[in-house]
């Protein structure tokens, strides 16, 4: 009963990626759209990871739960620093 | 006794399943919102509220699943339960904060771009600072009688150049930037 509910989750959420990457390919999604699925994308894998690990009853995955949510947040910075100015890292002090 | 077992197993296990189905239906709504809403600053709505919502309840039954049946606190779990919960809201806020200064359109059914309006929008601040620029360096070379402050106003004066250069390359890169968009 409980195994067949994680798949059903699991099931539902990648309905769900695929929902977010039918919009990420979209013809007329924008930059800014693509950066925010590229975010909620990080988000439902993590869930998805979090569901497989209590169906495969392990803490074997907790570690790549924390490193997809850090790279989530590090890439999601740093790409829409590149969708706000074309550069990443401003190394000029005058411009914020 | 191993009734009243059983009955703990199955309530916390009936938590457990709550908590992630829960979790579950509300990414699928973000995700519907992904999918209806008209343009990326409606979406933000669709992906950040809910879509941390539902991480944390999947996030919350997997910590409670674990503490049960294997007595485990896990460290690592609550750690990504502060970070999402403290990261979420801050990436999509420069998401958002982004696509506005890089002048991303609002939906055609939207009424009013309330920033724009009360703070002014970077492409209209920067034309008026050129025009600011240049009054201020007319009057600066009339009027100026002391040494020490027509240094002053001159280094004002490069600094406004140099900062008026950056944005006019930040314009260029933002045109540039806009036809990428369309193109994409």
């Amino acid at each position: 009963m409980m195994d067949l509910l994680m798949l059903a989750c699991m099931f539902g959420l990648s309905l769900s990626i695929v929902a977010a990457l039918y919009r990420m390919f979209h013809r007329e999604s924008t930059v800014a759209d693509r950066v925010l699925l590229l975010d909620s994308l990080s988000f439902i894998i993590i869930g998805i990871v979090a569901i497989l690990s209590i169906w495969m009853d392990t803490t074997a995955f907790f570690e790549s739960i924390v490193l997809i949510a850090i790279l989530a947040f590090a890439s999601t910075i740093a790409l829409s620093r590149f969708v706000e100015r074309g550069v990443v890292i401003v190394r000029d002090r005058e411009r914020r | 006794m191993s009734g009243i077992g059983n009955a703990v197993d199955a309530l916390v296990d009936g938590v457990v399943a709550v908590l992630v189905v829960l979790g579950t239906v509300i990414m699928l709504i973000s995700s519907l919102g992904v999918l209806r809403l008209p343009d990326v600053y409606t979406r933000a709505h669709a992906t950040t509220k809910s879509a941390t919502l539902g991480v944390l309840c999947i996030l919350g039954g997997t910590f409670i699943h674990f503490l049960y049946h294997h007595h485990l606190v896990s460290i690592r779990l609550i750690l990504v339960i502060f970070f999402v919960f403290m990261t979420a809201p801050v990436a999509g806020h420069m998401i958002i904060r982004a696509a506005h200064r890089a002048a991303f359109p609002l939906a055609d059914i939207s009424v009013r771009d309330a920033i724009r309006d009360d703070f002014g929008h970077p492409g209209d601040a920067d034309k008026a600072a050129d025009a600011g620029a240049d009054e201020a360096g007319a009057d600066g070379g009339g009027t100026a009688e002391d040494d020490g402050a027509m240094a002053e106003d001159d280094a004002a004066e490069a600094d406004d150049e140099a900062t008026a250069e950056d944005d006019a390359m930040a314009d260029g890169n933002r045109q540039e930037g806009g036809t990428d968009h369309e193109r994409a």
